[in-house]
């Protein structure tokens, strides 16, 4: 228990300056942090989620090419720096990058990030803000395929 | 090697002071002790024979030959031979040999899709130069023909005798050590210890353990329907014939798979797959594809999509529900669609219920958590058992049908000891249901079984009105246990309430860190750990640390371990039906396959 609670102070610590950073970053102009990013949530990713696929809210839809942010948990990463990770609903207790008969939830989102950094445990809420990219795609080092992305991406500890 | 992990600790604890010579003594006792207890004979590697020696060969089921050289031979220095006579000509076929296979250092000798059709044991050698290496294979046949008109496999994914005797507390209830009635799953007149290690380990997975239910053959953990070779390719090393492929290839069987996990999961695919890895999940559906039982029933609908498809887990473009129902299958997703397509009479059917694990007893009738707002019209591991029998039974050539509940498993895994008993319960039911089936005609086969146990044990009851907060306070044992007070059971056996004040303390003998509070997760199933920082460690989920009477517990399991672990008890199999009787006693898994072949008369 007392290593968890100095692990929630350090924590709490580290998300008051990474936030500062992010203000600062985000300021920066060029990307497509321009706008105001559309807040999308796991709730409102998809408006059918059934056995026959899922189904793009029209949130989803209109935000295409868009800046938006989002909430989740960051999955057992690959690497312990990486620019490519896996954003879920809930803390994810497998990793089916490292564990063969774990499988990874439908509805999860890929984050590119804009460059290498440090990943979390996936027991930390992050919050996601990139340009948003629907469609097909094959992640070219790990033959990773998904639907839904946010490229350009960068994430903060914390809601 | 029990004796020899003594040694080693008696070694760590020596003092300080021992003399130097004793210790060097003991080092070399014990390096003796290892290289003897794991039959090390040093010097080269000699080749290897697949399949591996002692295996058990149904007489006319198919399976790849596979010889691996150590280095490169030349090709007339190599020799095969099955009792002194060549091996390819014994088996009719032609050898392949490929030098340096996958880049490794050996010379590869292959004779595929073979079948050997005279009872007995067979010496097979491989000989390259001097060096010679052998194995004794027995085939054996199915000598009294067909004696079932029907097998209906039950595998409670992880069941240990620990579920059963909770189950039965809760389901049945307990006055003064008297149960009040028995589980279908109890009460069949044959029995027999399972014993479940595989070609590398003493514990398995649900791979390798499936395996040897559906081959006969013992194989590694991760694989099925195959021994595990140098290949890299996970599709590549030597096959052998699953008990599906054999009843559609030699019987006019009706064939069904029903699970409650994704049906790409080890234990339905081991129906039907070929892989080094159980992970495979888009060969494999190509594989049922291949096989086509009539019946497949589970989760896992994303691996069915082309990649197009949003919530596809494909890499290819195929769209494997179109291909099923252009090949006749009535696809259903829903227990309402599933119900409607057996009224209607369609023989063949795919129902796909989830995008991931359909919901487990406790979240689809009581809770409703996990996916169940999503998915609210699943049917459940008995709607399936009852669906698949009534479209399988209209076959006259009879059935074989493997029915899976998988969760006993999955929450064993996550710590879950509620859901882990309801699922427990479901399968009960699922039997009960296949027992009143039998009861009509007395010619089906029924073996319930699990695949691999989990170390679960009934220590007491966790007891609300102790003083004190935290579990150990909470924690009545011996007489201070008395019995669980669990809701009133409705008509399918399940307690009412769970979050009663006098639980069962059903104990999971290894965990990752986690916090621990002894109450039922009526939010969802338990994630006990999440990913740390750093990777492949794993941390408790800082969620379960708020629980009121929340203790940090410090894992037992290596680091990079997210929940528990499998372990290598034997289970019990219990069995009724013509061909039944050959259970008792202590069997190795590998013989659930052989009763199953000899009640359907399966050899030649
Ligand atoms: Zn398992």
């Amino acid at each position: 228990m007392s290593d968890s609670l100095s692990g929630s102070t350090r924590i709490g610590i580290t998300r008051r300056c990474f936030t500062a950073a992010w203000f600062a970053f985000a300021a920066l102009p060029g990307s497509a942090r321009a706008a105001a990013p559309t807040p999308l949530t796991f709730d409102t990713l998809y408006s059918e989620f059934g056995v026959r696929g899922l189904v793009f809210s029209p949130t989803v839809k209109a935000s295409v090419g868009k800046p938006v942010s989002i909430i989740g948990y960051m999955a057992p990463p690959l690497m312990a720096e990486a620019t490519f990770f896996v954003l879920t609903r809930e803390p994810l207790a497998i990793c089916p990058f490292c564990q063969s008969d774990a499988d990874w939830p439908s509805d999860i989102v890929v984050v590119r990030l804009a460059g290498a950094s440090p990943l979390v445990s996936a027991g930390t809420r992050v919050t996601v803000t990139g340009t948003l990219e629907v469609g097909t795609a094959t992640d070219p080092d790990t033959g990773f395929v998904s639907q839904l992305r946010i490229v350009d991406a960068e994430y903060r500890r914390g809601p | 090697m029990g004796r020899v992990f003594l040694v080693g600790i008696e070694l760590a604890r020596a003092p300080s002071g021992s003399p130097i010579d004793e210790v060097a003594m003991l080092k070399r006792a014990l390096l003796a002790t290892v290289l003897v207890t794991a039959g090390w004979t040093g010097g080269a590697v000699a080749q290897t024979i697949y399949p591996l020696d002692r295996a058990e060969i149904l007489s006319g089921s198919k399976f790849d030959l596979k010889v691996e050289f150590p280095g490169t031979v030349a090709a007339d220095q190599l020799k095969v031979t099955i009792d002194g006579k060549d091996a390819a000509e014994v088996l009719g076929a032609k050898p392949e040999i490929v030098a340096k296979e996958d880049g490794h250092d050996l010379t590869a000798y292959w004779l595929r899709g073979v079948s050997l059709t005279t009872a007995g044991k067979v010496k097979v050698e491989a000989s390259a130069g001097t060096e010679k290496k052998s194995v004794a294979w027995e085939v054996f046949d199915t000598p009294k023909g067909r004696v079932a008109k029907n097998v209906i496999l039950f595998v409670g994914d992880g069941f240990s005798i620990a579920h059963r005797t909770a189950a039965r507390i809760m389901s049945k209830g307990i006055v003064q050590g008297h149960f009040g009635g028995e589980l279908a799953v109890d009460d069949m007149p044959y029995m027999a210890l399972i014993s479940t290690p595989g070609t590398d380990s003493i514990v398995t997975d649900s791979a390798n353990a499936m395996s040897a239910y559906t081959t006969g053959h013992k194989t590694c953990v991760n694989a099925l329907g195959i021994y595990c070779a140098k290949n890299k390719n996970t599709l590549d090393h030597p096959k052998v014939e699953t008990i599906g492929e054999l009843v559609k290839r030699k019987t006019g069987m009706a064939l069904g798979v029903v699970t409650n996990s994704e049906i790409e999961d080890a234990t339905p695919a081991g129906i039907v797959a070929h892989t080094r890895k159980r992970s495979d999940f888009n060969d494999i559906v190509e594989m049922f594809y291949d096989v086509k039982p009539d019946v497949i029933m589970g989760g896992g609908s994303p691996n069915f999509l082309p990649k197009s498809t949003p919530g596809s887990k494909r890499k290819d473009d195929v769209d494997y529900l179109k291909k099923f129902e252009e090949a006749g299958y009535a696809f259903v997703s829903t227990k309402t669609e599933m119900e409607k397509a057996v009224a209607d009479g369609k023989s063949k059917i795919l129902g796909l219920y989830n995008t991931g694990n359909i919901d487990g007893a406790l979240d689809l009738k009581y809770l409703k958590k996990g996916s169940v707002s999503k998915f609210p019209d699943q049917p459940d591991v008995v709607d399936e058992t009852k669906a698949a029998i009534a479209t399988l039974s209209k076959n006259p050539n009879g059935f074989f049908l493997m029915v899976e509940s998988a969760r006993i498993d999955k929450y064993s895994h996550s710590l879950d000891p509620e859901r882990a008993l309801f699922d427990t319960i479901m399968l009960d039911n699922a039997v009960k249901y296949a027992k009143d089936f039998a009861a009509k005609n007395g010619d089906t086969m029924i073996i319930v079984v699990a695949d691999h146990a989990h170390p679960v044990s009934i220590i007491g009851t966790y007891d609300d009105d102790r003083p004190g907060q935290t579990p150990r306070e909470k924690l009545g044992t011996y007489a201070d246990a008395k019995v669980p007070n669990y809701g009133p059971v409705d008509a399918e056996g399940y307690p009412t309430n769970i979050d009663v004040s006098r639980r069962i303390a059903l104990e999971f003998g290894t965990t990752p860190d986690t916090c621990f509070n002894a109450k039922p997760f009526m939010d969802g199933e338990n994630v006990p750990a999440v990913a740390g920082a750093t990777p492949k460690t794993y941390v408790e989920n800082p969620k379960n640390c708020e629980r009121p009477g929340a203790v940090h517990i410090t894992g037992n399991l290596p680091f990079d371990a997210s929940s528990g672990v499998h372990s290598g008890d034997d289970v019990l199999l219990t069995a009724m039906g013509p061909g039944a009787e050959v259970f008792h006693g202590r069997l190795d898994n590998t013989r659930v396959f052989r009763a199953m072949a000899t009640a359907l008369g399966l050899a030649k």
